[in-house]
């Protein structure tokens, strides 16, 4: 293990909880948009109770994972940044519209034509923001991003299109919005309970076709998470585990098991990211930049790993807190489990 | 408009948008802890109020800062892809640091925005204090990283590549004391006075309000103490510059000809292909007296080097002029404020005062943006000062035009959202001089 290699981890654990928390925060807007039913109120009122503590600090390991990267792989992030340019920047306009529009309606004139106009733009660019950023993670691993040993683009700035990452992306938005809407089942009450069991289970559905879509076209367009799929060492064990949390989640969503739901959907979202990790090792940006290339030098590295565990014994207490008290058993209606 | 032009556009302009929302995230977690600690301390149901209220815009505008930091973040590498490269294994560190401080600072806003009715009031304001404490200590590391970027440390320079990194040499570059410290007390005199000058304007209409009253109170306490350290601390800051940043102190004063006994030049437009100064006040060895505390001391001038490294002293002495001035005028009234304070033993609400509190309220922002384009300006036309240029820093994608007229809009757009959701929720403020209201505050 070189610092290198562990800093690498460290992105990878830190996507992990972003998709895990943020994620589930921009699946909470894909269920604002979708909201309906004699319910549809009480859907978006839940979806925003549920998100407004947490999502701004939940949006903060995006932050981290940006800094440990040009910090620790300074020429793999400026080949994102280069390479990605369009995706990322419309990335950016999902994230400010999605947190500015959440955040005025919450605050803002309660009439409802104003909160209909905030609540479109809130989920509009919740659907938005998932879909460009899986679109950059399938970039990336399919190869299709080639760049010079600093990071300087090679390819055509319209290179990150195809159909590999956008399946990525509509992947990333079912991912999300199944997690979203497991969690949302787990604070509701009631019949509210059931139209987000009933979201799940059809989320969970997509999850598996695209899933399958994104398999599929791996095998021409992403070679290397075809491989990390089908003939890695690990690449069974995997696949055995993400496939019985997904069960899981299935089976216990089936027999109103929430709570268990919530930790297999989560087990299932966290293998998938982490199996995306582990296919592309030891790549950064696949294929020309591994992490030994992209490294900053060791003195930089080494003390940035002490940081990060400063700062993580900072952050997991902090973060405890906050979800105890906005998600824990004590938590006021309507929240709980 | 050049990719480079439009490439300085865009992040000058989000970073203009950035920081203002970023300097309320510093200081007005300490505006309403302080109403929140009296509130509970003294049993005041309309201190108490008012901390909800300023919990509220604080919210609004917390948001905001958060999803324009994070444009801020991704456009380093969007923008000046060459810049990050060789500056963030040097300067990562601060970052890296400022990462997990916004962290804390959003935790814990939700706990305080969030839970007044769900944990007790001593977790609920020690929450507060925390994130009084993280915007700072954000605000610290950020500046730090700018400092860097003024005065490169921490590295040797071997053929064009950084060597030999030492990124908590880097952290600490050379004049980052004084440029933290000024920065710190901007951010709580700037939102002071914009909060002041807002309660002022309708303690002028209803004069006597105990709601507005305490809210002026509180704010000129915290905005008018910053405003009179902030003397103090620019001259330390031209101290610094004078030893280590000589060609900028030399641009943002006007001054060309290295001399002893260097006048200080007050207003004026200086014309850098004349090499004069025009139409400025000038007070003999006053920038001698001033950069070194001595008045026979030599000031070096513009002239002393090479032209290819001079900022643009027009722009950069322009935009100091307004920063000084303004800031002088705050620190004046702020005198004053303390002055009739201390006669009255009670919050001034003479309506003239009060007028001059309100006409004060932008300054401190004027003079923020100001300030910060001293710093830019005064570092062109280098990125990393002596090292990289702009232009070698930016990033080899097209059209960057597009992107930078895009985000003007959603700035702008944004900006004025923002500003009518404040105006309605002031306009919403307890009626009846010191009535609670039923606490709407902020429960979701």
């Amino acid at each position: 293990m070189t610092p290198a290699d562990l800093l690498a981890g460290a992105v990878l654990a830190a996507l992990v909880c972003y998709a895990l928390s943020g994620g589930a925060d921009f699946g909470g807007g894909i269920w604002d948009l979708l909201a309906s039913g004699p319910r549809k109120r009480e859907q978006r009122d839940l979806v925003e109770h549920a998100i407004g503590p947490i999502w701004e600090a939940n949006h903060v390991w995006l932050i981290l994972v940006v800094v440990v990267l040009f910090t620790g792989f300074p020429p793999a992030f400026a080949a994102v940044s280069t390479t990605l340019f369009v995706p990322l920047t419309l990335l950016l306009v999902g994230i400010v519209l999605r947190g500015a529009a959440f955040t005025f309606r919450s605050h803002g004139d309660s009439r409802d034509a104003v909160q209909a106009r905030w609540g479109l733009l809130f989920s509009g660019s919740s659907v938005l923001a998932p879909l460009l950023l899986g679109a950059c993670v399938g970039a990336i691993a399919s190869g299709r991003l080639r760049v010079t040993a600093e990071g300087m683009p090679r390819s055509s700035p319209g290179a990150w299109l195809g159909p590999f990452p956008v399946a990525a992306g509509a992947f990333a938005c079912a991912l999300f919005a199944f997690l979203a809407a497991v969690y949302l089942a787990v604070e509701a009450r009631g019949a509210l309970q059931e139209d987000f069991r009933r979201r799940a289970l059809g989320a969970g559905a997509a999850v598996f076709l695209g899933a399958a879509a994104c398999a599929l076209l791996s095998w021409r367009e992403a070679p290397i998470v075809f491989a990390g799929l089908t003939s890695r060492g690990w690449s069974l064990p995997l696949q055995v585990a993400t496939g019985a949390a997904a069960a899981g989640a299935f089976a216990a969503l089936f027999r109103r098991r929430y709570g268990l739901a919530r930790l297999a959907a989560a087990a299932q979202v966290g293998l998938i990211v982490l199996g995306w990790g582990a296919s592309q090792h030891p790549y950064l940006v696949v294929p020309d930049l591994t992490i030994e290339a992209a490294s900053a030098p060791r003195a930089t590295q080494v003390p940035l790993l002490w940081a990060l565990g400063i700062g993580a014994a900072t952050l997991i207490p902090s973060l405890w807190l906050l979800f105890r008290v906005f998600k824990g058993r004590t938590a006021g209606s309507p929240g709980g489990t | 408009m050049t990719d480079l032009d439009a490439a300085r556009w865009l992040f000058g302009t989000s970073l203009a948008f950035h920081i203002l929302f970023a300097a309320v995230g510093v200081a007005m977690p300490v505006l309403m802890v302080l109403a929140e600690w009296r509130g509970r301390r003294a049993r005041s149901a309309v201190h108490l109020e008012l901390a909800r209220r300023w919990a509220k815009g604080t919210a609004i505008l917390f948001a905001v800062g958060a999803v324009s930091g994070t444009v801020i973040a991704f456009e380093l590498g969007l923008l000046w892809p060459r810049f990050m490269a060789f500056a963030g294994p040097i300067i990562g560190m601060p970052f890296s640091l400022e990462g997990f401080a916004f962290f804390a600072e959003a935790i814990f806003l939700g706990i305080y925005l969030y839970g007044w009715e769900r944990v007790s009031p001593r977790l609920h304001l020690a929450s507060g204090v925390l994130v009084a404490a993280s915007g700072a200590l954000s605000a610290f590391f950020v500046t730090l990283a700018n400092a860097w970027m003024a005065h490169p440390a921490g590295f040797d320079l071997v053929l064009g590549r950084p060597a030999s990194l030492r990124p908590l040499e880097a952290m600490f570059p050379p004049g980052w004391a004084h440029e933290v410290v000024h920065v710190l007390l901007s951010c709580y005199a700037a939102t002071g006075f914009a909060v002041a000058g807002i309660h002022a304007f309708f303690l002028r209409r209803a004069p006597g309000h105990a709601f507005h009253r305490a809210a002026l109170g509180i704010a000129l306490a915290v905005g008018g103490g910053a405003a009179l350290l902030q003397p103090l601390s620019g001259d330390f800051s031209a101290r610094e510059l004078a030893r280590t940043q000589p060609v900028k102190l030399a641009a943002l004063e006007g001054h060309f000809e290295t001399r002893r006994g260097a006048p200080l030049h007050v207003g004026g437009l200086p014309d850098a292909d004349a090499r004069v100064t025009r139409w400025a006040l000038e007070i003999p060895r006053g920038l001698s007296l001033l950069a070194f505390h001595d008045p026979d001391a030599e000031v070096k001038g513009l002239s002393e080097f090479p032209r290819e490294v001079w900022p643009d002293p027009l722009k950069v002495h322009l935009a100091f002029q307004v920063m000084v001035g303004l800031g002088t005028a705050m620190a004046a009234l702020a005198l004053v404020a303390l002055g009739l304070a201390w006669r009255a033993r009670a919050v001034p609400g003479h309506p003239l005062f009060l007028l001059a509190v309100t006409a004060a309220g932008p300054c401190g922002f004027v003079a923020l943006e100001a300030g910060w384009l001293v710093t830019e300006w005064g570092r062109q036309p280098f990125t990393i000062w002596g090292v990289m240029r702009t232009a070698e820093a930016v990033t080899p994608v097209p059209n960057l035009a597009v992107a930078f007229w895009a985000f003007a809009a959603l700035y702008l757009f944004l900006g004025a959202m923002v500003a009518l959701l404040l105006w309605r929720q002031i306009l919403r403020a307890p009626p009846a001089p010191g009535s609670p209201e039923s606490p709407r505050g902020a429960a979701p």
